[in-house]
């Protein structure tokens, strides 16, 4: 495993039939440019900064004195920018087209949120400046917490975990702390087939057993069977809602009702906040903690472009266990923040502990409050009204070609799933996936969730044109039909993609992820390959 | 020596008081390509139902349960380093665990071979 490359080895370039003509120097084809491995391009004599020789002095540092040379690549700032540039040419970005990566809510991230993050106030501050430097700041920090509250019907915030199954962590660990102050010890945590797989992750993080609860027919919870599976065991119970089967859970109440009435606590996994936001208030539902992904509905970068954000909202019997430090607003109408310190005068003696050293993700927090702030209540509610609109098109478009196991449990939201049944024998969702790289699509998301065999989950969001979504529609009408049909052309997909079919098992095998071969001269790009099989 | 299957798509093999536990052909087939099996060391207590491996292929990692109750007391070494071992010899050579039975009236209720295809034909 994690065996160095150093025979310089990478999966061979297209081939056969596709990339016509002749054979290039360079490896490149016209603008689509090969790139080596930045270890391969620099030689360790460049550098792109030009600093004095530092004076001779003693070393107090004995027998740690480095004796080797380190290798690290020496490259010119062209030749960086270039090498990341022509890197970042290889890869789909929502700034490129529909990604419709289900689970994943890939939107758009709108360019004002960038503005408003760039402002000097927001963007060069340091979470141990003096607070009184950093009072527009914390307004913003405060102001959003404020709009989370609301929009979520809950008690408080906690506005600190970094991201969703941080979030979550955050919710398990209030839930465990108030189980604690009534001196009750919970075990076991149930988690509904139909739930995101961090949900078991996390319950198990945290110290508790987890026990499944079945999906129904339609794919939501089957209330009975969580019914009967509730008792004094049970501290909580994570439901994700809408679930991974892109179904609202229209049992929510009668079930945060059941879990209550047996002393135990809701869990809500927020992830797919984003269809229901300004529709429906999970604190109307029962729910005791959520999280929000705010890289997910209120649009903040992720997926590589970006920390995640994952503020957790509690209800009122778990906000006086939420973690340290959070913002208040005083009587004297600034905003304060409540550390160790000063935890007791906001009756918040009890909280857990902490999710970070600091206050949360700055940068995510200025792009949600803009996002939001620019929406207004009604955008809110248009942005889930638009993403459901879009996964319902999607989903009818396409079931006559494309077996939809829920189709028949009525609307979905914000995500349309698909099974791989009615495919010809030997044919794939990953052949599928495949193809629609060749039609420039990123594929959707795939064998996820698992109670659907080959399943295909695909998440438009609102970001979407009805004329995007067409064509989208027609690309994948034509790979769905194609494997329906057999064409063994889909099994050897994608064509035209620069590198062509990748062997995906060996990569998990036998991965290769660290390079340990000789730095060639720079500007000599060395394109040693030892073909793809 | 009689074979037995679970409806979580588990085989077990019985002889005398110990037992040999796989998983079975139409388990690696949906599971693809196997790419790691994590094994339970030798002296683990696996319960009936319980979670005793895990196999993770490249759509999915899925937990493998015990067939019945009882103590390991080998497992397949081989897994660990040729886990395709379990795609092209599932219900043979990619055998996970063997173990000593606790309670043999365990197994009345598993299936046979014939019940078990019958099981995978309703699927």
């Amino acid at each position: 495993m994690n065996a160095p490359n150093k025979s310089g080895w990478k999966p061979a370039m297209t081939e056969g039939g596709t990339a016509d003509g002749p054979a290039t120097v360079t490896g490149n084809r016209a603008l689509m440019l090969e790139e080596p491995l930045i270890f391969e391009i620099g030689t360790t004599g460049t550098t792109g900064v030009d600093l004095p020789e530092p004076q001779e002095s003693a070393t107090r540092l004995g027998s740690f004195v480095r004796k080797d040379e380190i290798g690290l690549p020496g490259l010119s700032e062209p030749e960086t920018v270039r090498h990341y540039t022509r890197l970042s040419r290889q890869n789909y970005a929502i700034d490129l087209g529909l990604f419709p990566l289900g689970s994943c809510t890939m939107k758009h991230n709108p360019r004002l949120n960038e503005k408003v993050a760039r402002m000097p106030g927001f963007l060069d501050v340091h979470p141990l400046q003096p607070v009184d430097t950093v009072r527009g700041a914390l307004e913003v920090v405060n102001e959003l917490a404020h709009w989370l509250i609301e929009l979520t019907g809950m008690h408080g915030v906690a506005m600190t975990p970094k991201a969703g199954a941080h979030g979550e962590l955050c919710g398990i660990l209030c839930i465990r702390a108030a189980l604690e102050a009534r001196g009750d010890a919970r075990e076991v945590i149930l988690v509904p087939e139909s739930a995101h797989g961090t949900n078991p992750a996390t319950a198990a993080f945290a110290g508790y057993r987890v026990e499944d609860i079945p999906a129904t027919k339609e794919g939501r919870v089957d209330l009975e069977a969580l019914k009967a599976r509730l008792g004094p065991d049970v501290a909580a119970v994570m439901i994700t809602n809408p679930n991974t089967c892109g179904l609202f859970e229209r049992d929510m109440k009668a079930i945060s009702d059941a879990v209550h009435a047996a002393g135990a606590f809701v869990y809500c996994d927020g992830a797919n906040f984003n269809a229901i936001v300004g529709k429906v208030r999970p604190g109307d539902l029962g729910v005791d903690a959520m999280h929000i992904n705010l890289h997910k509905t209120f649009s903040t970068p992720h997926g590589g472009g970006g920390p995640g954000s994952g503020p957790v909202v509690l209800s009122e019997a778990l906000a006086p266990f939420g973690p340290l430090p959070f913002t208040a607003r005083m009587a004297d109408g600034t905003v304060q923040l409540v550390e160790e310190e000063n935890a007791a005068e906001h009756d918040h003696a009890r909280a857990f502990g902490r999710m970070s050293a600091f206050h949360g993700q700055m940068g995510m927090f200025t792009r949600a409050l803009t996002y939001i702030l620019s929406h207004g209540a009604d955008g809110l509610k248009q942005v889930a009204e638009d993403a459901v609109l879009n996964a319902n098109y999607i989903l009818r478009s396409l079931e006559d070609v494309l077996d939809a196991p829920f189709g028949p449990s009525g609307p979905c939201m914000h995500e349309a799933l698909f099974s791989d049944k009615g495919f010809a024998d030997g044919f794939s969702t990953l052949d599928l996936a495949k193809a629609l790289i060749d039609e420039g699509y990123h594929p959707m998301t795939m064998y996820f969730p698992l109670v659907v065999h080959g399943a295909m989950l695909v998440e438009p969001t609102e970001t979407e044109s009805k004329a995007g979504i067409d064509q989208f529609v027609a690309a994948l009408r034509s790979v769905a039909e194609r494997a329906r049909a057999g064409d063994e052309s889909l099994k050897t997909a994608p064509h035209f993609a620069p590198r062509r079919r990748l062997d995906e098992t060996l990569a998990a095998r036998k991965p290769v992820l660290a390079f340990d071969g000789p730095c060639t001269p720079g500007g000599t790009p060395q394109l040693s390959e030892q073909g793809g099989s | 020596m009689p074979r037995y299957f679970t409806d979580e798509h588990e085989w077990i093999d019985v002889d005398g008081d110990t037992a040999t536990v796989g998983i079975t052909a139409y388990a690696q087939e949906q599971l693809g390509d196997i790419v790691f099996v994590e094994l339970p060391p030798s002296g683990t207590e696996v319960a009936k139902g319980k979670d005793a491996a895990v196999v993770e292929s490249v759509k999915a990692a899925s937990d493998v349960y015990a067939p019945i109750t009882g103590e390991v007391t080998e497992a397949n070494g081989a897994l660990e380093d040729d886990p395709a071992l379990v795609n092209s010899s599932p219900e043979d050579a990619g055998w996970f665990f063997k173990l000593t039975i606790a309670d043999k009236s365990e197994l009345d209720g598993l299936m046979d071979a014939a019940a078990y295809k019958a099981f995978c034909d309703s699927l």
